[in-house]
């Protein structure tokens, strides 16, 4: 007994709106601890979601994402530096445009090569803006990084309002939410299904006559955007910019988050991202900031006993 | 003056190349026969440099620290490779970089929560200087060059003329056929991965005594092999070792005009030259 496409259809919507509204209700009930911790797993999540694009949808596993969530963040503290008083759609724009700029350079570059090539370059392009950031001190702040004002909720001449940490979660969960909606979108419509047969079969699909590279450029700029959109909330949240944003040990940390939660199903890096910190918090009572021995091998044996990651079981029903 | 400034920096791009090279040779060799992208690298030839700290501090003498570092990080290097490489044999080399990349978190903060954050110093063996110019020059670096030529030599030799490397070379072109042929080809992968690692250790013992050992050279290292390979063509012995002298080379010349840090982006920009006209490696042949 299958459930009919109808029924699965409500099912998954059922699923989403009980998650949403579970997540609306988390800052009401939490503590400020675990309210700020859930707010930082929704914005990782969008970075990894943003990466399963490529990692678990086009075969291409990235290990670059860094160089778009950095750009994002340092284009949303150059609006927030620049323009008084700062604002948060000016910092969102100018923090995409960062984040797009990069994305167009890495993908015209990247795209031209395959597998672990791919992946070797984006690792060097990401340290290639690590480098400019780091060292480009009088624009950049250098190593101590940028830090500047939170800019308040609201909309240009109606109305305004200051960040509470209730309305900055919600402000956060309401962009990834649809973020997550539109990706979604986007993985079914037919450009998503080349993706995917490029994932499967990239000659095959060739042959049939999609032309491959631009399939590729477009799915690294789209990852890329959405990166940056989750450097800017990043950026809003805590209110400073550091180098460290942009080495590229986040973006390995994106590929943990996309390998422990499943690849190729959008809410599994976002799961992900929240078991990760969970086996953080859980680690460092006892290892402190070594915490990373302990996940290092939990990730490694998830590697090779469990590729498909926690939520990989369902991921047929998630892409229905 | 200038002349002598570029004849110095020459000299020093010969000889910090040819560590690389002897990094990326052995990440090369791993690549080509069982296509694993050792993203651990790095940290192997970081731990080599701290075994050879403990053992130069226990043994007193630097020869002996080089060998009983090798031997160990080989050891190392066999365990890991049957642990968690072995499973993987077959599916997709990109799982190979993500177990690797898991790998090379648990040595790098193993090693930091073993040893510290503070950097620790190599003593050079012997330390003779030579007149260059206006410069003491230490004989020391020379050796360690020509040392490295030596090593990567030795691998060539061994891999063209000796019985076990002719195992090796065979398990590259065909694996089953290999296999047929009674060559152990579990065993060829394990001895493969444990030489690639006791080249790490040499490079990173050798280059200690330059820079100092702390946790985190590695990265610098595994980034910089990384371009080498690409630019040198992957599992490309000979494209790697002219790879690294030469991108050594532009990053010494560029640290006349440019601080060392910012040198670095001179080989970023030799990796996209490479990546648009030659994207199979720049000393790889044209195939006809």
């Amino acid at each position: 007994m299958t459930p009919g496409p109808r029924r699965a259809a409500a099912a998954y919507w059922v699923g989403f709106v009980i998650v949403l509204a579970l997540l609306a209700a988390a800052p009401l009930v939490l503590p400020p601890f675990w309210r700020r911790f859930v707010t930082e797993i929704l914005i990782w999540g969008l970075l990894a979601m943003s990466s399963d694009i490529l990692i678990g949808y086009t075969g291409m596993v990235s290990f670059g994402h860094s160089a778009f969530f950095g750009l994002g963040m340092y284009g949303a503290a150059a609006a927030l530096l620049t323009v008084s008083p700062p604002d948060l759609w000016l910092a969102l724009v100018y923090g995409l445009v960062g984040a797009g700029l990069v994305a167009v350079f890495v993908a015209y570059f990247a795209t031209r090569l395959r597998d672990i090539y791919f992946s070797i370059t984006t690792l060097v392009f990401s340290q290639i803006f690590y480098v400019i950031i780091f060292t480009w001190t009088d624009v950049t702040g250098g190593e101590n990084g940028l830090t500047f004002r939170q800019p308040r909720l609201g909309i240009p001449g109606l109305w305004h309002a200051s960040f509470t940490p209730e309305t900055l979660h919600w402000f956060v969960l309401a962009v990834v939410a649809a973020s997550y909606l539109l990706l979604r979108r986007i993985t079914r419509s037919p450009f998503g299904m080349v993706l995917q047969s490029i994932r499967e079969n990239e000659p095959r699909t060739r042959a049939i006559g999609y032309h491959v590279e631009r399939y590729k450029i477009a799915a690294v700029m789209l990852s890329g955007l959405f990166a940056g959109l989750a450097g800017v909330l990043y950026a809003i949240q805590n209110k400073f910019v550091a180098p460290d944003f942009v080495f590229f040990l986040i973006s390995g940390e994106v590929v943990i988050f996309n390998v422990m939660g499943g690849m190729g199903t959008l809410v599994g890096p976002v799961a992900g991202a929240a078991f990760f910190f969970l086996l953080r918090e859980a680690f460092s009572r006892f290892w402190t900031e070594y915490y990373l021995i302990p996940v290092g091998v939990i990730f490694t044996l998830m590697v090779i006993f469990a590729p498909q990651g926690l939520l990989g079981f369902a991921r047929r029903a998630l892409n229905r | 003056m200038v002349l002598e400034q570029l004849l110095i920096q020459a000299l020093n791009g010969i000889v910090s190349g040819m560590i690389l090279a002897l990094v990326a040779s052995g990440l090369t060799l791993i690549f080509g026969i069982m296509d694993v992208v050792n993203f651990a690298h790095g940290d192997l030839f970081m731990l080599g440099a701290y075994v050879g700290v403990i053992t130069l501090a226990t043994t007193g003498n630097f020869w002996v620290a080089l060998l009983l570092s090798c031997l160990t990080i080989a050891l190392l290097g066999a365990a890991l490779q049957v642990a968690a490489l072995r499973p993987l044999l077959g599916r997709d080399p990109l799982t190979t970089i993500l177990a690797t990349f898991g790998i090379s978190l648990v040595l790098q903060n193993y090693a930091l929560w073993q040893f510290g954050p503070v950097a620790r110093k190599i003593n050079e063996p012997f330390t003779g200087h030579f007149q260059l110019f206006y410069l003491e020059y230490p004989w020391y670096r020379i050796v360690i060059a020509a040392l490295s030529a030596l090593i990567i030599g030795g691998l060539w030799l061994f891999m063209k003329f000796g019985t076990y490397g002719i195992w090796i070379r065979a398990t590259t072109q065909d694996r089953v056929m290999a296999a047929a042929m009674g060559i152990p080809v579990p065993l060829v992968h394990t001895a493969v991965f444990a030489i690639g690692s006791a080249m790490a250790a040499a490079s990173g013992v050798l280059f200690g005594p330059l820079v100092g050992v702390n946790h985190a050279m590695g990265l610098d290292v595994i980034l910089r092999a990384f371009i080498v390979v690409v630019v040198g063509g992957m599992g490309n012995l000979a494209g790697s070792v002219l790879a690294a002298i030469f991108i050594s080379l532009l990053e010494a010349f560029a640290s006349l005009w440019v601080s060392p840090a910012q040198a670095v982006i001179v080989s970023f920009v030799v990796l996209i030259l490479t990546l648009l006209w030659r994207p199979a490696g720049l000393f790889v042949p044209t195939p006809k």
